[in-house]
C-alpha cells in the first residue's frame, strides 16, 4: 500500500479553478524504441483502450460533473452551443451560428438542423432553453452560474430555423467561455446522473465502477464523425498496473504519465509532450506569521531554485511559470515573471535577516499525498529551504483531509498545488485572489490586485482587458504572493498505428479526432 | 437451539457495534460529502441545501436510526459519489472478492496441512530442515514485495499477465479463475508459511504430552498416533489461526487488489472512504463484519469436530 | 538427546548481529546525509552508493540503515502492545468466558473488521499527526489477531486434566493463567510476532500518507519499499535492496526465534 493508493486524482487537484482567455498547447513528438505495440496492426478493429489512473467516480450530470478527469472523458459525449478547439477558439458546435450585437450584450445562435441526441430523439430549440435554465439552476461550476445569473434566454422561429438569444444584463467578454459550458441535454431528462446523454461525437455505453468506461461513436453526429467505433477506458488506480498494462501492449494510449516512465518504456509506443495546463506552486498562506511579511515571501522565492526542481523532478521538462498563469493562454502568460527571482542563497538571507529571521525560521508544508509531483516538490523544497536555514517539516494529508482543511478551513502554513481553469477564460485562474473572494486560500490581500482585477473585469476592450489581467499578475509576482513552481509537463503515450491526438488548452481529451492510420 | 440463538445475538452485537464505530468514525474525520458531490466551488448555500437534502443536518443518532432501520428493510442508500445504488454496485464487486478469498483459502489450506505434519512428524529431519528453512525466509518476506514481484516478473518480464484484463465471472468462469491464480498465490504463499510454522510446532508440543506416550508404548505406529492423537489437539490453534487468515484474507485484500487491478471489495471500500462516500462504507463494513463471525462460527464446528471434548458454549 | 549443531541460533545470530549493528551505526553515523541529493538519480549500486541511488539521487544504503532503526522501533513497538494486550484480553476471555468474553471477542471481530485506513484517518483527526500517533493506531489493530490466538489456547487449556488437578491443589485463577497456561501458547505466539513485526513495518507505510507515521523525506523501510516499486523499471536496485534488507532483518529474528525454541525443547 503507497501513496498511491488513491490513485492519482490530477483530476481532483486540477478541479480547483475556472479560467477564461485562450492560446494553444503545443506538443511535441518524440519515439521510443522499435517495436510495435501488441495491439497495433489490422486486428484494431477500430476501437481503442485508454489507460485512465482515476475512476470517474462523480456524477455523470451535465451541470453536476466535478472532477477534472470526468470532464477530460465527457468532453467526447456533451456539447454546448459552441466547443473550445485544439487553439482555444470557440467553433459552433449545436449552434450553427453565432453573433454578438455591437454593445456585447445580446448573444443570437442559430440552432443547427439535424442534430440528433444519443438516444435518437432531435435536439430542439425547447431542449436548449432546458438546458440554459436546468444549468443556471444546478450547475456545480460558481463562475458558470454566476455568469448566467444575469441573462434572458428566448428562442423564435424564423425561416432560418430556431434562433436563441441570451440577452446579457452587462458586457461580459468571457460570456462564450461560459455557453461552452453549457452541454445540451434533452428536455426533463432525469437519469443523467448514471446515464448521460448529450450530442457529442461519442455516445455513453457503460460505466463499471472501477472497472471501464465505455463511450461508442455517435452514427447520427451532425459534423465530421468520430473515426473510432468504440472507445475502452479502463482504470486502474496503481500507476505500477497501469504501466505494466501499458508496456506490455495491453493499451492504446495513456496520458499524464511520468518522465521516468516514458524512459522505460520499451514497447514503441509514440510519445507526445504537452503541458498539464495548471499552475503548481507552494501556497502560502499570507495571513499567518511568518508569511503575512512580503519579505519572507521574497526570500523563499530567492531560495528555491525552479530549475534545479525541474531537473531533479522532471528531468527539466515543465515550464517555469512566476505567477498564477499557464503559457496555454499565451495572451496573458509573461514568461519574464518566470525570472523575477533568480536563484539567489545570499540574497535570501538578506532578506529573511530584514525581515526579523537572520537564523530562518521553520514551518510545516502540507502536502496532498495522493499526488506524486506535489510531493516531489514538498521534498525538494525542503531541502533547499535548508541551504538559507528555513526548516520546512512536510506533512502528508489524504485529498479530502486537504480539501476541508486546507483548502476549505485554510488551516496551513504552507502547502504544494496546482490550479487550472476549467473554463477557457483567465478570471478563474485570477479572481480568487481578489480579497474576500470564497476561494481566496492564501488570504491574499491587495488593494491594487483587487482594483486591476476589477478593472479588467468591467473592460470591454479586449486589449485594455488583458493589461489589466497583466498587471494583475505582475502584482502576483511582486508581491511574492506564492512561490510559483511550474506548469507541468504532460506525457502521452500513444499506439503509432494511431494519428490525431492533439493537446488542448484544457484538460480533455479529444478522441473523435483519434484514428487508425 | 440455545446455541443458535446465542450465535445469532453474536452477529447482531458484533454488526452493532461494527457499524455504530464506522458511523461516529465519520463524524470525527475531516472530510464534507457535500464537498466531493458539489466540488469545491460549490456555494455554501448549495451545500447547506444538499446536507438537508441529504439529511445530514440532523443529530447523528437520529441519523444512525435511520440508516438502521433502511438497512434492515435492505435499503443500503445510494453511493454519494456514483449516484447508484450501493447494492447494485456491491453486488458486481462482491462474488469478485469471494471468488478470491475462497482460492487464496483453498490454496493455503492444501498445501499447508501436509506439509505442516510432514514437517512436524519427525519422520524426516533432512525434509523438516528443509521446510522449516524454506518457511523461514518465505515468512520473511513482506507479502507486499511478493505482489509486485509477483506483478513485475509475470507482467513485465515473462509477459504472461496484464494487469487489468481482468474477466468478470458473467463472462467465462475460466479466464475469472485463470486471472486470479496470480493474486491468490501472492495472498497465500505467506499465510502457508505462517499455517506451516504454525502447524508444525503444535505438532511438536503435542508430541511431548503424556498421552501421546501412552500411545506410544501402546505401540501405536506412529502415523495413527500422529493422526488419531497429534492432530486433532495439534489441529487447534491452527484453525483459529485459518479462521484469522480467512477473516484477514477478505478484509486485507486491498494490496493484491491494487497491484493486480482486480475490482473487488477492498479497493472499492477504500476509494469509498478517501470520498467519504459513507453509505458504501457502511455496507461494507458490515458485510466484512458479518463475514467475520460466520468464519468464526465455523471454526467453532471444527474445533468440535477435530475434538469432541470442546462443548459448544 | 545428542547435541547437535543449531544453525537456525548460528545463522539467526549472525544475520540479527550484523543488522542490529547497522541499525547502531545508522543512529550515529551514515555515509551520506540521508535526506540530502547527493548525486544523480537512479544509480546504480557501486563502491561509493551501496545500494545506488534514488528518485532524487539520495544514497538508498544510508536511507536504509537510517529507516531501519525508525522502522524496528516502530515495529517492536507496536507488537508489544498488540501482543502484551491481546495476551490480556486474550487470557480472560478464553479462561473465564462468559459475558466479558462474548462482548471483548465481539470488540476484536468489530476491530478486525473496521477498515486500518478509516481507524488511521480516526487517530489524526484526535490526537492529530504526531509522528508516534502510528503506533497508538497500529497497536490498537494488531490486538484482534494476538488475542483470537491466545484466547483459543486458553480455552483449551482450561480443561485439560493438569489445569484441573492445579484448581484443586487451590491454586488461584491468576496463577493457573499466567504460571500454568502462559507458557503453553507461547510456541503459537512466537509465530504470531514474527508475523506480527512484518505486518507492522509495511502498515506503517500503509499509513504515512495520511500524515501519520514516518513523513517524507525521512526514510522508514516501508515507505521506501513502497515507493520504490514506481521505480522499479528504473532502478530495480531500489526495491530490491531495500526488500532484501527488510527480509533480512525479519529473517535474522525470526531464526533466532527459531532457535532458541530448539535450545530451550533440547535442553
Amino acid at each position: 500500500m503507497n501513496k498511491r493508493i488513491i490513485a492519482v486524482f490530477l483530476a481532483a487537484v486540477v478541479l480547483l479553478c475556472s479560467l477564461c482567455g485562450c492560446g494553444g498547447a503545443t506538443g511535441q513528438a518524440s519515439t521510443t524504441g522499435d517495436e510495435n505495440p501488441s495491439s497495433s496492426g489490422a486486428n484494431h478493429g477500430n476501437e481503442i483502450t485508454v489507460g485512465i489512473a482515476q475512476d470517474l467516480d462523480n456524477s455523470l450530470d451535465p451541470y453536476q460533473m466535478t472532477a477534472a478527469g470526468t470532464r477530460e472523458v465527457m468532453f467526447n459525449v456533451y456539447e454546448g452551443l459552441v466547443k473550445p478547439d485544439a487553439d482555444g477558439n470557440y467553433v459552433c458546435a449545436v449552434a450553427a451560428d453565432y453573433s454578438v450585437s455591437d454593445d456585447g450584450l445580446v448573444y443570437t445562435f442559430t440552432l443547427r438542423d439535424g442534430v440528433k441526441f444519443h438516444d435518437g430523439t432531435d435536439c430542439t430549440a425547447d431542449d436548449v432553453l432546458y438546458s440554459f435554465e436546468t444549468c443556471a439552476a444546478n450547475t456545480v461550476n460558481s463562475a458558470v452560474k454566476a455568469a448566467l445569473s444575469a441573462v434572458e434566454c428566448g428562442f423564435d422561429v424564423t425561416p432560418e430555423g430556431s434562433v436563441f438569444t441570451v440577452k446579457l444584463a452587462a458586457p461580459n467578454p468571457d460570456f462564450l467561455s461560459y455557453v461552452a459550458s453549457v452541454f445540451i441535454s434533452p428536455k426533463d431528462y432525469t437519469e443523467g446522473e448514471t446515464k448521460p446523454v448529450g450530442t457529442g461525437p461519442f455516445k455513453f455505453v457503460s460505466r463499471s465502477v472501477q472497472e471501464n468506461f465505455i463511450i461508442e461513436r455517435h452514427d447520427d453526429y451532425y459534423g465530421e464523425k468520430a473515426k473510432l467505433d468504440r472507445v475502452t477506458y479502463k482504470i486502474y488506480e496503481d500507476g505500477t498496473a497501469l504501466f505494466t498494462a501499458l508496456d506490455s501492449g495491453a493499451l492504446d494510449l495513456v496520458a499524464h504519465i511520468t518522465i521516468d516512465q516514458v524512459n522505460t518504456l520499451s514497447n514503441g509506443y509514440n510519445v507526445l509532450e504537452g503541458t498539464m495546463n495548471l499552475v503548481q506552486a507552494i501556497y502560502l498562506n499570507n495571513a499567518v506569521a511568518p508569511f503575512d511579511n512580503e519579505l519572507v515571501r521574497q526570500a523563499l522565492c530567492y531560495a528555491v531554485d525552479v530549475d534545479a526542481m525541474l531537473e531533479l523532478t522532471a528531468e527539466g521538462h515543465g515550464t517555469k511559470l512566476g505567477s498564477s498563469m499557464y503559457p496555454a493562454f499565451g495572451k496573458y502568460f509573461d514568461a519574464s515573471l518566470a525570472d523575477a527571482y533568480p536563484h539567489d542563497v545570499e540574497k535570501a538571507k538578506e532578506l529573511l535577516a530584514k525581515a526579523g529571521y537572520p537564523d530562518g525560521f521553520s514551518f510545516t508544508i502540507k502536502a496532498p499525498s495522493n499526488y506524486d509531483p506535489h510531493v516531489n516538490a514538498a521534498v525538494v523544497l525542503a531541502e533547499q529551504l535548508k541551504a538559507v536555514g528555513v526548516e520546512a517539516e512536510i506533512r502528508l494529508v489524504d485529498w479530502e483531509t486537504w480539501v476541508s482543511d486546507v483548502y476549505g478551513n485554510r488551516n496551513f502554513e504552507a502547502t504544494v498545488c496546482g490550479f487550472d481553469a476549467s473554463t477557457l477564460n483567465a478570471s478563474a485562474l485570477l479572481a480568487r485572489w481578489v480579497s474576500g473572494n470564497g476561494k481566496n486560500m492564501i488570504n491574499f490581500n491587495n488593494a491594487d490586485y483587487d482594483a486591476a482585477y476589477a478593472a479588467a473585469q468591467s473592460s470591454t476592450d479586449d486589449a485594455e482587458q488583458t493589461a489589466y489581467y497583466k498587471e494583475c499578475l505582475q502584482i502576483l509576482s511582486d508581491t511574492a504572493a506564492n512561490v510559483y513552481l511550474q506548469d507541468l509537463a504532460d506525457f502521452v503515450a500513444i499506439n503509432p498505428a494511431l494519428d490525431g491526438y492533439e493537446f488542448y488548452p484544457l484538460y480533455v481529451i479529444d478522441m473523435a479526432k483519434i484514428y487508425y492510420k | 437451539m440455545k446455541y443458535a440463538a446465542k450465535k445469532i445475538l453474536t452477529l447482531i452485537i458484533t454488526l452493532f457495534i461494527v457499524s455504530l464505530l464506522a458511523f461516529l468514525a465519520f463524524q470525527v474525520i475531516p472530510g464534507d460529502p457535500t464537498t466531493k458531490i458539489l466540488g469545491t466551488e460549490a456555494t455554501a448555500e448549495a451545500k447547506e441545501a444538499l446536507r438537508a437534502q441529504l439529511g445530514l443536518d440532523r443529530p447523528v443518532l437520529v441519523r444512525y436510526w435511520d440508516w438502521m432501520t433502511d438497512f434492515l428493510r435492505g435499503d443500503m442508500g445510494e453511493s454519494y459519489s456514483y449516484r447508484m445504488p450501493v447494492a447494485e454496485m456491491l453486488a458486481d464487486k462482491l462474488p469478485t472478492t469471494f471468488l478470491l478469498t475462497a482460492m487464496s483459502f483453498v490454496i493455503t489450506v492444501v498445501l499447508s496441512i501436509p506439509l505442516g505434519i510432514l514437517a512436524g512428524s519427525g519422520k524426516s529431519k533432512l525434509m523438516d530442515l528443509l521446510i522449516t528453512s524454506l518457511d523461514q525466509v518465505v515468512m520473511s518476506i513482506p507479502p507486499f514485495f511478493i505482489g509486485i514481484l509477483a506483478c513485475y516478473i509475470f507482467g513485465n518480464i515473462l509477459a504472461v499477465f496484464v494487469p487489468g484484463n481482468f474477466v468478470p465471472y458473467t463472462e467465462s468462469w475460466a479466464g475469472c479463475l485463470a486471472y486470479l491464480i496470480l493474486p491468490a498465490f501472492s495472498i497465500a504463499i505467506p499465510r502457508i508459511a505462517m499455517t506451516v510454522k504454525m502447524l508444525r510446532s503444535s505438532i511438536l508440543a503435542q508430541r511431548e504430552q503424556d498421552y501421546v506416550r501412552t500411545a506410544r508404548s501402546r505401540g501405536n505406529s506412529r502415523w495413527v498416533r500422529l493422526v488419531r492423537h497429534i492432530l486433532k489437539n495439534a489441529l487447534i490453534p491452527v484453525i483459529t489461526f485459518l479462521a484469522v487468515s480467512a477473516a484477514e484474507i477478505m478484509t486485507g485484500s486491498i494490496i493484491v487488489e491494487q497491484v493486480f487491478t482486480i475490482p473487488g471489495i477492498s479497493r472499492l471500500l477504500m476509494a469509498s472512504i478517501a470520498n467519504r462516500d459513507f453509505p458504501v462504507v457502511q455496507a461494507i463494513v458490515v458485510i466484512l463484519a458479518a463475514w467475520i463471525v460466520i468464519v468464526n462460527f465455523v471454526a467453532d464446528l471444527l474445533y468440535q469436530l477435530v475434538d469432541p471434548r470442546i462443548r459448544l458454549r | 538427546m545428542k547435541k547437535r549443531g543449531n544453525p537456525f541460533l548460528y545463522i539467526g545470530g549472525a544475520i540479527s548481529a550484523v543488522m542490529s549493528g547497522l541499525i547502531i551505526m545508522g543512529y550515529f553515523w551514515t555515509p551520506y546525509d540521508p535526506t540530502a541529493f547527493v548525486e544523480k538519480k537512479f544509480l546504480p549500486p557501486s563502491a561509493a552508493h551501496l545500494l545506488g541511488t534514488d528518485n532524487f539521487g539520495r544514497d538508498i544504503f544510508s536511507r536504509v540503515i537510517d529507516g531501519a532503526g525508525t522502522s524496528f522501533f516502530i515495529a517492536v513497538c507496536v507488537v508489544a502492545i498488540g501482543c502484551v494486550a491481546g495476551i490480556l484480553i486474550g487470557s480472560f476471555c478464553g479462561y473465564f468466558g462468559g459475558l466479558p468474553d462474548l462482548i471483548l471477542t465481539r470488540v476484536c471481530d468489530s476491530i478486525t473488521a473496521f477498515p486500518s485506513f478509516l481507524l488511521a484517518l480516526v487517530i489524526v483527526s484526535i490526537t492529530g499527526s504526531g509522528t508516534y500517533n502510528i503506533i497508538l493506531a497500529l497497536g490498537i489493530l494488531f490486538i484482534p489477531s494476538f488475542a483470537r490466538i491466545v484466547r483459543g489456547e486458553f480455552a483449551r487449556c482450561r480443561d485439560l486434566n493438569y489445569i484441573k488437578s492445579a484448581r484443586l491443589m487451590g491454586a488461584g485463577p491468576l496463577r493457573i493463567m499466567f504460571s500454568h497456561i502462559l507458557p503453553n501458547t507461547f510456541q503459537v505466539l512466537f509465530s504470531a510476532v514474527t508475523i506480527g513485526f512484518n505486518n507492522a513495518v509495511l502498515s506503517e507505510a500503509s499509513m504515512s500518507f495520511l500524515g501519520i507515521g514516518i513523513q517524507p523525506p525521512d526514510a522508514s523501510l516501508g515507505s521506501m519499499l513502497s515507493d520504490s516499486q514506481t521505480y522499479l523499471r528504473n532502478a530495480p536496485w531500489y526495491a530490491m535492496g531495500t526488500g532484501l534488507v527488510i527480509i533480512l532483518l525479519i529473517l535474522g529474528f525470526s531464526l533466532l526465534s527459531e532457535g532458541l525454541q530448539r535450545l530451550e525443547r533440547r535442553g
